[in-house]
């Protein structure tokens, strides 16, 4: 049923062992804030990583400089084992890592089948808008897309609905990695649903997705492994499987150390001093 | 072709689709069109109607083929500057220099021609490289340092009139002889009668060719393809409306050369907007720059093709204006030039927001301004009036513009 995941595997899904996305030491400075302090962070082909954290975590900003969209200060970057430069856009979705945004980026005054082939316009010299359009309606009914009309302005549709787009548009160009920040957060329930069916349709023909969510029923749904921010450094890489709700959250929070964790450890340690004496 | 669409076509699967079909179901989509803020070129044509009306009654010379000629003719080279501003209006935008842009173009044609013994060719593709020159300048300062294009071409205006006065020097005014190429082309080449008839049925008859050759290769796609009858309807009454017209024209001198050249550069640069990546790459910058960005698209190049082409269309402008002047003077491009180019395309209906109309925009506008001077000139009013007239109608399209995009969004159409 799935054309376009039937039709090809990504080419960079082949034999090699390495990883398919390696991040190391990764830093990134906005003035005088680090966003990013030495973040590491490793996607498998076929896995599902959820990427936790509280506001200011600097998910966003690790989501936009495997993108492309804001350059990394230090650190090295691997992508199918070898050193991969994501310094443009351009050069990310080349490499084969396509980002949903939390802001969808979709332009406004364009219909829906241009939003979905911005950047990747079939037709040269002159446009193919037939073919555009025909493979925009075959790709929304994959996702079970509820759309009227794909000739619409995109601003004329409800959250849902350009999720829904931009959803789509990542799966334009067969990507390797999908990188979907807050996918669900605008989404009814069986719009969530359809997103979590598609997430593991993905993972089942070896591509990778990068999941940043505050929503931990999602995580536990379809996610393989955890990685937690907090401040813009690496607290905690968790398999899903073998880790309580109450583990991620404690280091979603900081919990594991903070004065709340120091006073009832203190407070502990006092009772068992009395208990002793 | 038939009028009723196969419910099986592709795009109108979805049941909660409101359908139209055959003719009445084509009105009906225009007529809600026009209700919800999407009104296109609507405003601009009633209010040229009601223009020609109201000078035809105060003076009946307006309407005559003569004067109908002649304001043709005038608006050849302002319309080819609107062009450029409706691309750089598309990318949200500004290039206030353009009426300087077209002096200085005139100065380098009329300096080459009698001083340097340049033939006409050689003198206008060097207008034409510095118009590319500072079209590429503007472009370059507006990437690299994000200076508002707005600043930029302002300060662009007292610089190319610097320039266009150093050029032209201490003879304030330079008169380009009567048998060059370029004066000949914007004075005394007319379209045969035949020439201009057959020229009008072609294009028609091009334009329903690509509207059934599109309707072939949707419904070969399986997508719904619209009413070919509207299309025939549209196309016969373009087709009677411009023979009529060319018919009247033609009673006297007929369509100009420079006008044809304007109506060509029209349809070229529409075709290019509409149907290509550079020119999909144009409404997605103009509608959201983030967006365009983050989706890969060139966004410098973008920009600094749309300020190359505006200034070289401004060079060209200033060459047809000083062909149809026979002459190149400091006072070339000065005055309304500038503000007519800019308020042509605003009132042809391309948005100031940037995102939204398209190159017709330019035809229709300068139609409107054109006509609003000449009915002026006729009442021999004086150019404080005309000013004060057509700023105001340059304020009551803007207005009209802001009414339209509230209106969209309340219609879900912004």
């Amino acid at each position: 049923m799935n054309d376009f995941l039937k039709s090809e595997t990504p080419s960079t899904n082949g034999a090699t062992a390495a990883p398919l996305l390696q991040m190391k030491g990764i830093c990134k400075d906005f003035g005088a804030i680090r966003a990013l302090s030495d973040i590491d962070l490793t996607v498998n082909r076929g896995e599902v990583v959820a990427l936790l954290g509280d506001n200011g975590a600097g998910k966003s900003t690790l989501v936009k400089v495997l993108a492309g969209v804001h350059p990394h200060d230090e650190g090295v970057v691997e992508f199918d084992g070898q050193a991969a430069d994501i310094s443009t856009p351009a050069a990310s979705r080349a490499l084969g890592i396509a980002t949903v945004y939390q802001d969808l980026a979709l332009c406004d005054n364009l219909d829906v089948v241009a939003n979905l082939f911005l950047g990747c316009e079939r037709g040269r010299p002159l446009l193919a808008e037939e073919e555009m359009e025909q493979r925009a309606w075959d790709l929304l009914k994959q996702l079970a897309a509820k759309i009227p009309s794909v000739r619409i302005q995109v601003a004329a549709l409800s959250g849902g609905q350009r999720q829904t787009v931009a959803i789509a548009r990542s799966l334009i160009g067969e990507p390797a990695l999908v990188m979907l920040d807050e996918p669900t957060a605008a989404l009814g329930v069986a719009q969530t649903a359809e997103v979590l069916n598609l997430i593991e349709r993905l993972r089942d023909r070896g591509h990778a997705v990068l999941l940043i969510t505050h929503n931990l029923a999602d995580v536990r749904a379809v996610a393989d492994r955890v990685v937690v921010l907090r401040l813009g450094h690496n607290n905690g890489d968790f398999k899903v499987r073998e880790t309580t709700q109450e583990d991620i959250v404690a280091a979603i929070t900081g919990a594991t150390d903070s004065a709340v964790t120091r006073r009832a450890a203190a407070v502990a340690e006092r009772a068992k001093m009395e208990t002793q004496s | 072709m038939t009028d009723t669409q196969t419910p099986t076509s592709l795009d109108l699967a979805d049941e909660r689709l409101i359908m139209h079909s055959g003719v009445r179901g084509w009105l009906s989509v225009t007529w809600n069109r026009i209700r919800s803020g999407d009104v296109g070129s609507l405003p601009v044509i009633i209010g040229l109607v009601i223009i020609c009306v109201v000078f035809q009654a105060l003076n009946p010379f307006f309407l005559s083929s003569a004067n109908l000629t002649n304001l043709l003719l005038e608006s050849a080279a302002v319309g080819t500057i609107a062009i450029g501003i409706v691309l750089v209006l598309l990318v949200a935008q500004i290039d206030l220099s353009v009426g300087s842009m077209s002096g200085l173009a005139s100065a380098i044609l009329g300096v080459g021609l009698t001083q340097h013994g340049w033939s006409v060719p050689v003198a206008m593709a060097v207008a034409l490289i510095a118009g590319i020159a500072v079209g590429a300048l503007y472009g370059f300062i507006f990437v690299k340092f994000s200076v508002p294009s707005f600043v930029i071409t302002l300060a662009g205006l007292l610089a190319l009139l610097g320039l266009q006065l150093r050029i032209l020097g201490t003879n304030g005014s330079i008169n380009i002889p009567f048998e060059s190429g370029i004066v000949k082309f914007t004075q005394a080449t007319f379209l045969p009668p035949v020439a201009s008839y057959v020229l009008a049925a072609v294009a028609v008859a091009g334009w329903v060719a690509s509207r059934f050759a599109r309707a072939r290769r949707r419904a070969a796609a399986h997508l719904s393809t619209g009413s070919m009858t509207g299309t025939l309807i549209t196309a016969a009454g373009l087709l009677v409306a411009a023979e009529a017209a060319l018919w009247y024209l033609n009673d006297t001198r007929g369509v100009g050369a420079s006008f044809v050249l304007f109506l060509a550069l029209v349809v070229i640069f529409d075709f290019l907007l509409q149907r290509t990546r550079w020119g999909r790459s144009v409404y997605a910058v103009g509608g959201s720059v983030e967006a365009a960005r983050r989706a890969g698209l060139k966004v410098t190049a973008v920009y600094m093709s749309v300020f190359i082409a505006c200034s070289a269309l401004a060079a060209l402008g200033g060459l047809l204006a000083a062909g149809r002047l026979a002459t190149a003077s400091i006072s070339s491009g000065t005055g309304d030039t500038n503000l007519n180019a800019i308020a042509a395309a605003v009132i042809g209906g391309t948005s100031l927001f940037g995102g939204r109309g398209n190159v017709w925009s330019a035809l229709l506008g300068i139609l409107t301004i054109s006509a609003i001077s000449s009915g002026l000139t006729l009442l021999s009013l004086s150019s404080d009036i005309r000013f004060i007239i057509t700023g105001g109608v340059l304020m009551l399209a803007v207005i009209v513009d802001s009414i339209a995009r509230r209106s969209r969004e309340a219609h879900g159409r912004a």
